[in-house]
């Protein structure tokens, strides 16, 4: 540890303060402190600190998306072996699916980071561990063959539209990686959405049918997928989103380690099953008898509620404000599902949506708690 | 007797260190020091030359607005040193001390004083910056007739002192001292104790006593007044320390001004952690002496508890109202991978991505590494998980940051004060630094609004 250490410090001292590359420092320090916690004390205010920052919960985020991001990448082989009718096994399923979504994943983060760098060279700030998540999310919510470059210019739209130009890491209204699927949803709808590019080459190989399930619905179809098939996550969808059962796994850890909102996770699952129910019960048509517990499981929502509407940077900020906005999300998600068939999947655009109207919500919160103390104010200068 | 506060939100961080029930003399000191910085907003007018010769009590300058109020040497000695920093500012004012005289003081009839005499004695004997005013913490102005006074006795914070020992020698005293106060509030004066045991407070009179349960910042008198009576726009409520009751106590039976400092000093680095009685701004060696500390590592020498204090060098001098010194080990070193979930666990954490609250039974060792770097705000819901008043922290941050005073103030600036924001700066993620930013807040509305 001792001789990477003196290495690193050696390397970063052209990078010091009056150096010559001062101004990279930031670049430098990104891959320092990705080693070695940095050795700075605390200079003002309290003199110990937590040992929690935002890289390690950043990575958290990372971890509780591995079950979800594996099984996607195995149900990508999974998809196409089924559709061929070759025989395969697990580890085939697994490799087919590493071809299709590693190089998505590098792409997204080499990109991603590399306008991050530019960024915080430019603005003299360190590198902010955000994209770390924003930069895996984005290809797991792709579908399976979509073209390199169309993630590169979505990630790259993404970034410096919907972050930088607010301002960077947590200043943004959006959610990042929603924005870059949003982004490649409407540039290139023929890549994302019908029923060719769910599965893996389907374009190239005859009577596929890689209908998604609400994609069927929307267009008037039958589903032949049971509950359990949608819960595991054995249908076509975009890459890591189909398994509501690793999902699941996914947001307990996140709300075991308190690092995702546990009231947006359930205030989004309790609104969504109330329409859904809602809807169920009116059933004038296959999409609005579909029942509410499916609603729960197929397509984006599990994902998109618990990895995505719970971004804290673009979320509601109060803990009021998070119960509603969470039902909100669910809602609007039924809503747009229902009712809107060109968009087969409401929750990408519900949270894009909840997105824009979270700092409303919490200005509504927040002016409750004015009010009460100007009325306190106003009622201590009656009494005296 | 109030029905009391309960407090839920918050944390109680168990270090390692806490001063044993031992109660020392402080060995001699042979310089003292008054430091300006210690009365938050407080411009100050010199009122002794360098090389002049003071006695014990007399004035060494005053708030430069209001000449009235003057603070007074600890000790009698020969004024060594004016010390200033950038843009001449006074930062420390070094008194050798010698064996001279006392500034003695007639002081009335009991019976016969009233409000304005008792605030003239407290003014003239340099008794008066012993009272503190919210909202903003600033010295008391003498010409309001506050809403009410608080003390609390119940110290909540890491390594925070034991009053009801601490003051176990001067019951008549602190009695006195209430007294005295009584006559500045038209209610009694408020005394906060701890729920379980609150010792021989519960025998005060002429107070009204309000017991205290649960985890730091519970201690704070911003949050007692925030749950007890929440101070109101245009309202003023000032809070004595505990020993500084004893010593107005004291100035009344003597006519002496009394500057008995008991400190306990604390923290993992110190080798005796004990109480140790001595003065206002003695220096710092003549506490460690006693209680001796860890010298072979770098430490870190604070005025005050771990989450609020001052940093000090360790030839430097006590502050004026802490009665609490803490030492622990600086944390200059690297931590590889330290940022992964789960890593590290000995040190203390209040998220869940770590596995500390296992760990801390004997109590947690801590040094003053930032454990990371800081960051924009992100995480969101974990400011209000340790603050326990009905105020939103982060929106109140944000709004000192851009200086919106009219938001400010609709948030809740007035009660508040930087210290309400030592956890919030401990157990922040992006590594915000609440405290500077409340106080650079305050000192905005002190100037703007006054």
């Amino acid at each position: 540890m001792s001789f990477l250490r003196r290495k690193l410090d050696e390397l970063k001292r052209p990078f010091a303060k009056g150096q010559k590359w001062e101004k990279y420092a930031p670049a430098i320090n990104a891959f320092d402190t990705f080693l070695f916690v940095p050795n700075h004390t605390t200079h003002t205010g309290a003199h110990i600190r937590d040992a929690v920052d935002l890289k390690r919960t950043m990575v958290t985020v990372i971890i509780a998306l591995m079950p979800a991001l594996i099984y996607g990448i195995y149900n990508t082989g999974y998809q196409y072996y089924t559709q061929t009718g070759e025989a395969f096994t697990f580890l085939d399923a697994f490799i087919h699916g590493s071809w299709k979504i590693v190089p998505m994943i590098i792409v997204s983060y080499v990109v991603g980071l590399t306008i991050e760098f530019i960024f915080a060279v430019y603005r003299g700030h360190e590198v902010n561990e955000g994209y770390l998540v924003t930069g895996l999310l984005i290809p797991m919510i792709m579908p399976v063959d979509i073209p390199l470059w169309m993630v590169a210019i979505s990630v790259a739209f993404a970034v410096l539209i919907a972050k930088e130009a607010f301002g960077g890491t947590g200043m943004n209204i959006l959610n990042p990686a929603l924005t870059a699927r949003a982004f490649a949803f409407f540039a290139y709808p023929t890549y994302m959405s019908g029923n060719k590019v769910w599965v893996s080459e389907a374009s190239t190989i005859d009577g596929v049918s890689g209908e998604t399930i609400l994609g069927t619905l929307a267009a008037g179809g039958n589903v032949n997928y049971s509950f359990f098939e949608m819960f595991q996550g054995s249908i076509p969808g975009s890459i890591a989103e189909t398994s509501a059962l690793f999902v699941v796994i996914g947001a307990l850890i996140l709300i075991a380690t308190g690092v995702g909102s546990w009231r947006i996770m359930i205030g989004s699952v309790l609104g969504a099953a109330f329409v859904g129910f809602l809807f169920n019960l009116w059933g004038a048509n296959a999409l609005m008898s579909f029942s509410w517990v499916n609603h729960l499981v197929v397509g984006g929502f599990a994902f998109g509620v618990v990895f995505m509407a719970t971004d804290p940077v673009s979320a509601a900020q109060t803990n009021k404000g998070k119960w509603v906005y969470g039902i909100l999300v669910g809602v609007f998600c039924i809503l747009i599902r229902v009712f809107n068939p060109a968009y087969p999947e409401g929750v990408m655009l519900a949270i894009l949506l909840m997105n824009v109207f979270a700092p409303t919500i919490d200005h509504y919160v927040v002016q409750g708690n004015i009010s009460k103390r100007k009325k306190r104010w106003a009622n201590a200068l009656k009494t005296t | 007797m109030s029905a009391g506060i309960r407090i839920h939100r918050g944390a109680s961080i168990n270090l390692k260190g806490q001063a044993e029930k031992i109660l020392s003399d402080a060995s001699p000191s042979k310089t003292f020091a008054l430091k300006p910085d210690n009365f938050f907003g407080t411009l100050p007018s010199l009122m002794v030359k360098e090389g002049e010769k003071i006695a014990e009590g007399a004035p060494v300058f005053h708030v430069k607005k209001d000449p009235r109020i003057v603070f007074v040497s600890p000790v009698s000695g020969l004024v060594k040193e004016v010390r200033r920093g950038a843009k001449r500012k006074i930062l420390k004012i070094i008194i050798e001390k010698d064996e001279g005289e006392k500034l003695s003081h007639k002081i009335p009839a009991f019976k016969s004083l009233d409000k304005k005499s008792v605030t003239d004695i407290l003014l003239k004997t340099g008794a008066w910056p012993f009272i503190k005013q919210r909202p903003y913490g600033v010295m008391a102005d003498p010409d309001v007739i506050p809403k009410s006074i608080y003390i609390s006795t119940y110290a909540s914070a890491p390594l925070d002192v034991d009053f009801e020992f601490l003051l176990k020698n001067h019951k008549e005293d602190f009695q006195k001292g209430i007294d005295v106060l009584n006559f500045l509030v038209d209610d009694p004066v408020s005394l906060s104790v701890d729920a379980t045991f609150s010792g021989f407070f519960q025998n005060i009179k002429g107070v009204d006593l309000l017991p205290i349960k649960g985890p730091h910042p519970a201690g704070n008198v911003s949050v007692q007044i925030h749950k007890n009576n929440p101070l109101n726009m245009g309202e003023k409520v000032w809070e004595v320390r505990p020993e500084d009751v004893v010593n107005i106590g004291k100035l009344f039976s003597s006519g002496q001004f009394s500057a008995q400092r008991t400190v306990a000093v604390a923290g993992e680095s110190v080798l005796q952690p004990q109480y140790v009685k001595t003065t206002i701004g003695a220096q710092i060696s003549s506490i460690t002496d006693i209680s001796g500390f860890d010298n072979t590592q770098q430490n870190r020498f604070i005025n005050g508890d771990v989450l609020t204090g001052k940093a000090e060098a360790s030839d430097g001098h006590l502050d004026f109202y802490n009665n609490l010194f803490t030492i622990i080990p600086e944390g200059n070193h690297y931590r590889m991978f330290g940022w992964l979930p789960f890593m590290d666990n000995k040190i203390p954490s209040l998220s869940k991505t770590s596995l500390s609250w296992l760990m801390g039974n004997q109590g947690y060792s801590v040094d003053t590494n930032m454990n990371g770097e800081e960051r924009a705000f992100v995480v969101t819901g974990e400011m209000e998980k340790v603050f326990p008043m009905d105020i939103y922290p982060m929106q109140l941050l944000k709004a000192c940051m851009a200086g919106d005073i009219e938001k400010m103030e609709a948030l809740g600036i007035y009660e508040v004060i930087p210290e309400d924001f030592g956890l919030i700066d401990y157990a922040n993620t992006s590594k915000i630094e609440a405290q500077e930013i409340i106080r650079e807040g305050i000192e905005l509305m002190i100037k703007e609004v006054g």
